[in-house]
Order: structure tokens, then C-alpha cells, then sequence
């Protein structure tokens, strides 16, 4: 119980402590302190709960009713803070302040209904919070130490956004602040405020630039997030003024399974949608990359679209069986195939990245409708896979961007010879996004296997792992086409010596290690953070006890993989091959190395090759378009079919 | 797991170059003789292969080397879980990895042609991709598994209720094997558009490797073939096997090559129609 306020409080004390420093340097060593202390907490908090089973906190009723009452205040509070903001909006935003105005008022009215379900436990931890806690805490922490030089290179470069550092950093530890709160609260009222504070925060980050395109795309990740907070909002009001279920817990309401609870989860998955950025929701992510890289990498990878994708999962048991939870993995089925197809046609690192982001989380959700024990081990091991690897590829580009001076992949070319240490670094983050023996591929292995094991309707799963299937190959794609640029033979060099600033460095070295770390280790991290879990829910009843195992020999098998994939460079390392070194094949002969060639008539012809990208053949508006409208007509189909 | 399939694994490692070396050798003959010529010694192949290694390496960066070297020990991964049955969806994604690594080391040389290839070589991968995980998957839901030692102990019924799934794979068979009509990321001859593609920059000992890891390649496709037929025994399923791996050669010398758009579009059509389509009956059928 007290790390659980230490961890919320402490964030939340971080970020004043940090905004009132008086000066940059005080206020540099005070984010990385406070960052630091965060991501020990989390270990420390992880160290004493390893592999243990949920417990829940009770408080005495004389606190209880003050939080409550300070919940209810800080609600209206926020409120206002938004209607604040919205003085800026545009005529076609004016649904902003009514979303705000309604799920206000439905959350006033379900707080002061006569009868308010009692709250026995409002506060929680099980394994799978201890892992969001690592991730948030220790990637979340990487990050603001990562933020701290690139904030100061980003106003160097941008003389024209105003300086607001300051309150920048109050945000970054209020989103954690609040990011602790959304997993540990089992009382839902208390999760929706803290779920509403990081909609806030990524308003703010997203528009910290404040030129009119950040502040449009702030206002967008507002509205559409509110439409998920209007529906989470809806399923509050409906768990205490509806039929049937009557409570404001969490665990009651998964316990409770798919025959009471189904209609509130549905509703509340409508908000993980939007926060999780999935089709039709998604272009607020996109718009999102307006914003400076730290904090794209936090909205990314450790906050906003993870507590999207851990509420989900969270109530994954409750879609277990059920047609609603075959049409929300359909939603993250249709994003994951669209997102993956657009990425191939992106040029921008960033936008790469942010489609993967989605495409990734529509995998998740996939897993998180199927709802078995196999579904949500891969979703689990998905969510740190995803949030180590993609922190440090947005940290990565960030930094790289300041170096090289771009954010092109073609730009990149080469890099492993500009930049080798750079280059390493993204290609184990490249690696571990997609590739065997790395986590990602040991998710989609249980998920293939969990889907065809599904038995809701004729075909479903099938359905699901043919989407798979066919969504994986452009992910093969566009991450081998990346790689292909990094590890180019650049035909000019030009030099690049500026070291990487030192707490760039430290995060991303961290970052690389921690990657590295948690491939190798994943038996222990589905030992301790995994089943536990499903164990637990299966001595519930919720899910079939079948205990999703990978065979000995194919951990060692990978094992033997990720050997080779350390030790053949080592080797080489040690004992390169002396062979004679040429430029390339340019049919004429080479003037200056592989750059220009004398071609027919004697002319100098100089050398262009780029990579593939194929915009004729992949119609990324069409593609989008159809996407957000099948994942439309799906939503209103699940919200429809559950009310009906 | 026993003594027998770690024998086979081992042996693959040892051998598996051999037999993919035979089989590229009769390959040659037989596309000879489709061309009313003679064509080389079976062994030629292997001959090449000894003389490459005799030749001086030229390469543009040392590092491509090393890419080489995961070429090809992914695909002896690949191969050495097929033989011990081991599982056949891991198998696939070794396969991947050691796709990727070749076309990273044809990246790293940057050279147009280099460059060209293996884009060409990414998007055939993308290609096939689909239809080479179905494969394991309609295993799985015929035999319950995605292990090869319990694919090998199934129902001798498995390859009729797979059809559709045998025919998508013999498709993109062509493509594995660098067969016309979608032979685009290397062509055959050293005239054509592309020079040699994907292996343009690569010369001897590196382009020895290359040789040796497609030697590979050939036993795990064969062996993959094999799979659909295994549970008939040896006898009727190592010949039926054959006929159709060397189908392939028929193929190749009948068609033209195709743009990479229409090979991708037609790739993932046949997934679809074909592959897809068998999977949604196989509960009909069983």
C-alpha cells in the first residue's frame, strides 16, 4: 500500500519539485533524481512482489471518504482545466467542451446517486500491474533522462516555440504520476480520473510547440479520447444506476465474467480503443508526432496507448467466448492489416514508427478479444516487448535527428558506418520489433496458436490468424527495408564526430540493454509476470485453465538463435576476414568510389538508388478511409449487439 | 524426442549441402535437356562451388561477410529443426531471419543493382510470407500440432484435407526457389537488367556461401514437400516429393518472368483462393 502512494505521490511531488527549480541546471539533476528514485521504486515494488498473487487494500472509511471527496473535486477540477483550454478551439472542435460537459455530468450523477455501490478495495496489485509498473516507471524514467539534453538541443533549434520546460516536465511526471494510478486502482471511479489526467497531459505535450498544427493535433487526441472517456463515463453510470451488476470495482467487474458484465466492458473497451489509438480512432496518434521525441516515445510506449491496451487486457476475461470479444479482436485484426500496409509507403522515421505503434497495439487488442490464457500471455509479453523495443527506436531517432539532422530513412543511410554506435542500437531496437528469436515473434507464436484454438463461431480464429498472417509480411518489410538503409556502405561520407550527448546516452544504452535483456530472460518474465496471472484468473473460473507452454526445445532453439546472433559478430570482431575491399558494381567505370561512375560518352554519372516504397500500389488515404470505416461499422456493431 | 531424429539432424547439417547440391545438379541437366543441350556434370554444381572458394574474395564492405554468415546459419537453423521434429512454425520464422540477412548483406554492398535486387528480394518475401505460415497452420489443424515428428505420425488422409494448402505452397515454391516467372530479385543470366541482382557484389568465398546456404535451402523445401506426403511412408512419399520439386524446373523454363506488383498480387491471391479457402473448409472435411 505504501509503495503504491509512494509511487503516485512521489511522481506527482517530482513533477512541482521540478517545475519550481530555479534554474536549468537545478532543474536538470532534479528530473534525473526524481527519475531515477521513480524507476528504483518500481524495481524495489517488483522485487517485493515477485511471482506473488494479487492483493488487494482496503482503507479505513474515514480516508476512503476523503479521497473520494478529493476524487470528486480533482474530477471537477479537470473539467474545468479542459474547458479552460478549449477557449481555442475552432468552430468545427465546439464537440470538444460538450464531450467534457457530458461525461462530467455523467460521472457527477453516478457519484451522488442515492445508492453508490461500496467500495471494499480501492487500490490493487497482481503481477501483470508489476510489470505495467516496471514499464512505466523504469521506460517512463529512461525517457524524461532522455528528454533533459534533447529538450535543451530542441529549443536551440526551435527558436520560436516558447520556452515552457518547466511546466514540460511537470507534465511528463504527472503522466507517470497518473499512469501508476490507472493500474493500480481497482476503484473505477478513481481509475477514470487518473485515465482523464493523462488525456490531459497528452493535450498539453502533444500541443507544446504551439503552432497551429501541435495545437489542432492536441485538440484531436482531446476529442477523440473523450469519446472514449464519454463511454467510459457511460459504463460507470450504468454500473450503478443499470440492472443487474452493481459495483465500482474492478476485480467484481471481471469476476462477474461475460453473462453480467459484458455491457460495461464493452463500453470501457470503447475508451481503450480510442486510447490505444486503434482504427477509427488512430490519427490522433499520428498527429501526435508533432510533438518533441520524448514525448512521442512516452505516448508510445510506456503511457497513454499501454493503459489503453492494459485496461483491455485487464478485462479480457470477460470477453473470453463472446461475440463482442471476436469483434473487438476484428477492430485490432483490421488496424494491425491496414497500419502494417500504410508503413510500408512512410519515408518519416517517426511516422514509420507510430504506424508500427498501432499496428503492434492492434495485435494486442486481437489477443485481448480472444481472451484465453494463450491470448493474453501473448498480449502481456507484447506489451514489454513493444514498450522496451519502441522507446528506444523513438529515443533513437530522436537523437539520431539531432545528430545527422534528419529524420529520413534515407538520410540514415549508412549509419552503421557514420554512426556505428548509433546504427547497433536501433538495429537491436529493429530486431527486437519484429524478429526471431526476439519477444515480438515468440508473441505472434502463442497468438497463431491461441487463435486457432478459439471456438466462438465457424472460422473465427482462423479469421484472426489469417490477418496475422498477412499483416506480417509488410511489417518484414518495412523493418528489413529500414535496416537495409543503416547498414548501407554510405557512397559519401560525410563525417559525423559530435559525440551522443551523455543522458541521450545513458538512456539509450539502458534502453539496448534492457532490450537484449528481456529477450533472453523472457522464460523468467513469463515465470513471474505472466502466469501468475492467468493462474490466478483460472482459479477463478474466469478462463480455461490450459497452461500456455512452449516446448523446452524451442526455448532452446531460440536460445541457440540469440547465441548465434551475439557471438557471430563477436567473432568476426575478433577475427575479421582480410579480404580485399572495392566499391561496388556500377557497370562503367568508377570515378570516386562507389558515388559516380563514367558511363557511356564519358560523362560522370552520379549514383541515386532509394528505397522501395510502394505508393502506387498501396493507397494509403483509400486504405485508411476503408480501415476507419470498417472498424466504425465493427464498434458500432459490438456497442449495438451487446446493448441489444 | 530420441537417438533417430537427432541422427537426421545432424546429418542434415552434414549432409543436407550434398543432396541440395545433387538436386541443383539435376536441376541443370534437366532445364539442359528441356533446351535440347547436353548440360554440365551432375556434380557440377559442387565443382563451381570448390573453384569459388579458390578465387580471390572482393568485397565492398567486410561486413557483408558477416551477413552472409547469418544467411546461412538461419537457414541451417531452419533445417536442423525440421529434421529433429521440432516445430515447423519456428522453422518458418529461422527461414525469415535467414532471408533477411541475405538481403541485408546485398544492402550493405549499396550498389544500384545490389540495391535493386534485394528491395526485389524483400518484396518476393512479402510474397510468400502469408502462404508459408499458413502451411504450418493448416498442420496444426489437421494434426493437432505444430511439431514435424507428430505431422510425420498423422493421417495419411492429411494431404487430400490439405489440397488447397499444397497448391499454394507449390507456388510459392516457385518463388523460394528463385524459379521464372518470378526469378526478379536474381536473374539467371549475367546480361539481363539486373546484372546478378541480389548477388551482384558478392564474389568468391562469399559467393561460395551464398551457393552452399541455397544447397541448404533446396534440402529444407524438398523436405518441406515431403511433409504433406510423410504420413504414406517413405516408399510412395520421398518419389512424389521429387516429381514435384522438379516440377518446378518444368515451370521455370515455360514462363516468363513477371513484374514484382503482379507477383505479389498474384502470390497473395492464390494464399487467399487457395490456401485460405482450404483452411475454412478443413472442419467440413475431417
Amino acid at each position: 500500500m505504501y509503495s503504491i502512494s509512494f509511487l503516485i505521490g512521489f511522481s506527482l511531488l517530482a513533477g512541482f519539485a521540478v517545475a519550481a527549480s530555479p534554474d536549468v541546471e537545478t532543474r536538470s539533476r532534479r528530473v534525473r533524481l526524481s527519475a531515477s528514485v521513480i524507476a528504483l521504486a518500481s524495481v524495489l515494488l517488483a522485487l517485493f512482489h515477485l511471482a506473488s498473487g494479487p492483493e488487494f487494500f482496503a482503507l479505513s472509511p474515514g480516508v476512503l471518504h476523503v479521497l473520494d471527496w478529493m476524487f470528486t473535486i480533482g474530477g471537477v477540477g479537470l473539467a474545468l482545466v479542459l474547458l479552460y483550454f478549449c477557449r481555442r478551439i475552432v468552430a468545427r472542435e465546439w464537440y470538444i467542451p460538450v464531450l467534457v460537459v457530458l461525461q462530467t455530468g455523467l460521472m457527477l450523477s453516478a457519484e451522488f446517486a442515492e445508492v453508490t455501490p461500496e467500495v471494499a478495495h480501492p487500490f490493487y496489485i497482481d503481477s501483470f500491474t508489476v510489470l505495467m509498473t516496471l514499464i512505466v516507471g523504469v521506460v517512463g524514467g529512461l525517457i524524461c533522462i532522455h528528454a533533459i539534453r534533447y529538450m535543451q538541443d530542441y529549443h536551440a533549434h526551435e527558436k520560436t516555440v516558447p520556452n515552457r520546460q518547466a511546466a514540460f516536465y511537470f507534465m511528463l511526471f504527472l503522466f507517470l504520476a497518473s499512469m501508476f494510478g490507472i493500474v493500480f486502482s481497482n476503484h473505477l471511479l478513481w481509475l477514470f480520473f487518473f485515465w482523464e489526467v493523462t488525456t490531459l497531459c497528452s493535450f498539453w505535450l502533444i500541443a507544446y510547440s504551439g503552432t497551429d498544427e501541435a495545437v489542432r493535433n492536441g485538440f484531436r487526441a482531446l476529442g477523440l479520447n473523450l469519446i472514449g472517456g464519454v463511454s467510459f463515463a457511460a459504463a460507470i453510470a450504468w454500473l450503478t444506476f443499470g440492472p443487474g451488476l452493481h459495483t465500482w470495482e474492478l476485480d467484481q467487474l471481471i469476476a462477474a465474467g461475460s453473462a453480467m458484465a459484458l455491457i460495461p466492458a464493452v463500453l470501457i473497451a470503447v475508451a481503450g480503443l480510442a486510447k490505444s489509438a486503434q482504427l477509427p480512432f488512430s490519427s490522433w496518434l499520428l498527429g501526435a508526432m508533432v510533438a518533441p521525441t520524448p514525448v512521442s516515445a512516452l505516448l508510445h510506449s510506456s503511457t497513454m496507448v499501454k493503459a489503453g491496451v492494459f485496461l483491455l487486457v485487464k478485462l479480457s476475461p470477460v470477453f473470453y467466448d463472446t461475440y463482442a470479444g471476436l469483434l473487438l479482436s476484428l477492430i485490432g485484426g483490421v488496424t494491425f492489416l491496414v497500419t502494417s500496409l500504410v508503413a510500408v509507403n512512410q519515408r518519416n522515421a517517426k511516422l514509420v514508427l507510430a504506424y508500427s505503434t498501432i499496428a503492434n497495439l492492434g495485435l494486442i487488442v486481437m489477443c485481448a478479444g480472444v481472451g484465453t490464457a494463450g491470448a493474453m500471455w501473448a498480449a502481456i509479453l507484447l506489451i514489454l516487448f513493444h514498450a522496451v523495443a519502441k522507446a528506444l527506436m523513438f529515443l533513437a531517432v530522436g537523437t539520431t535527428e539531432h545528430l545527422i539532422g534528419s529524420r529520413d530513412i534515407e538520410d540514415m543511410e549508412g549509419l552503421v558506418y557514420r554512426r556505428p554506435a548509433m546504427a547497433a542500437m536501433m538495429l537491436v531496437g529493429i530486431l527486437g520489433m519484429f524478429l526471431a528469436p526476439f519477444g515480438m515473434l515468440l508473441s505472434k507464436y502463442t497468438s497463431f496458436q491461441a487463435f486457432l484454438s478459439m471456438d466462438v463461431m465457424l472460422g473465427d480464429g482462423l479469421m484472426l490468424a489469417t490477418i496475422l498472417a498477412f499483416g506480417s509480411a509488410p511489417t518484414l518489410f518495412f523493418w528489413s527495408k529500414w535496416m537495409g538503409k543503416l547498414v548501407a556502405m554510405p557512397r559519401r561520407l560525410p563525417p559525423g564526430t559530435d559525440p551522443i550527448p551523455r543522458d541521450e546516452a545513458i538512456a539509450l544504452v539502458s534502453l539496448t540493454l534492457i532490450t537484449y535483456v528481456a529477450c533472453a530472460l523472457f522464460p523468467l518474465a513469463d515465470k513471474v509476470f505472466v502466469i501468475p496471472y492467468t493462474d490466478y484468473l483460472g482459479a477463478l473460473g474466469l478462463i480455461p485453465v490450459v497452461a500456455a507452454s512452449i516446448p523446452w526445445d524451442n526455448i532452446a532453439i531460440m536460445s541457440l538463435m540469440l547465441a548465434g546472433l551475439f557471438l557471430m559478430p563477436l567473432a568476426f570482431w575478433l577475427r575479421p576476414p582480410r579480404h580485399a575491399e572495392v566499391s561496388g558494381y556500377l557497370s562503367g567505370a568508377n570515378v570516386s568510389g562507389s558515388a559516380s561512375y563514367r558511363g557511356a560518352m564519358g560523362v560522370e554519372r552520379v549514383v541515386e538508388s532509394r528505397g522501395y516504397y510502394l505508393s502506387g500500389f498501396i493507397r494509403e488515404d483509400i486504405m485508411m478511409r476503408y480501415g476507419m470505416l470498417g472498424a466504425g461499422v465493427l464498434i458500432v456493431v459490438m456497442v449495438g449487439g451487446v446493448a441489444l | 524426442m530420441n537417438t533417430p531424429t537427432w541422427l537426421l539432424a545432424f546429418g542434415f547439417i552434414l549432409l543436407g549441402p550434398l543432396v541440395g547440391a545433387l538436386l541443383a545438379g539435376l536441376d541443370r541437366r534437366l532445364t539442359a535437356r528441356m533446351q535440347s543441350r547436353q548440360g554440365p556434370p551432375l556434380l557440377q554444381p559442387i565443382y563451381d562451388v570448390l573453384k569459388l572458394f579458390e578465387k580471390d574474395t572482393l568485397v565492398v564492405t567486410g561486413l557483408q561477410t558477416l551477413y552472409l554468415w547469418g544467411f546461412l546459419f538461419f537457414m541451417v537453423v531452419s533445417g536442423f529443426i525440421i529434421f529433429l521434429g521440432g516445430d515447423l512454425l519456428l522453422s518458418v520464422f529461422a527461414l525469415t531471419v535467414s532471408g533477411i540477412f541475405l538481403c541485408l548483406a546485398a544492402y550493405s554492398t549499396n550498389s544500384p543493382y545490389s540495391n535493386v535486387g534485394s528491395s526485389r528480394e524483400l518484396m518476393l518475401m512479402m510474397a510468400y510470407e502469408p502462404m508459408l505460415i499458413l502451411v504450418p497452420l493448416g498442420f496444426y489443424l489437421v494434426a493437432d500440432s505444430f511439431r514435424v515428428s507428430d505431422i510425420v505420425a498423422g493421417s495419411p488422409w492429411q494431404v487430400l484435407q490439405l489440397s488447397g494448402i499444397l497448391i499454394g505452397f507449390l507456388f510459392v515454391l516457385t518463388i523460394k526457389l528463385r524459379k521464372s516467372p518470378f526469378d526478379l530479385s536474381s536473374s539467371h543470366h549475367g546480361h539481363q537488367e539486373l546484372v546478378k541482382g541480389i548477388t551482384t557484389d558478392f564474389s568468391g568465398s562469399d559467393l561460395a556461401l551464398v551457393e552452399i546456404a541455397h544447397w541448404y535451402e533446396n534440402t529444407i523445401l524438398l523436405a518441406w514437400l515431403y511433409l504433406f506426403f510423410a504420413p504414406l511412408g517413405l516408399a510412395v512419399a520421398l518419389p512424389l516429393a521429387f516429381v514435384l520439386f522438379f516440377a518446378e524446373v518444368l515451370v521455370d523454363n515455360t514462363h516468363a518472368r513477371l513484374k514484382w506488383s503482379s507477383t505479389l498480387k498474384a502470390s497473395w491471391l492464390v494464399t487467399i483462393v487457395f490456401g485460405v479457402t482450404n483452411l475454412m473448409l478443413l472442419p467440413l472435411m475431417t
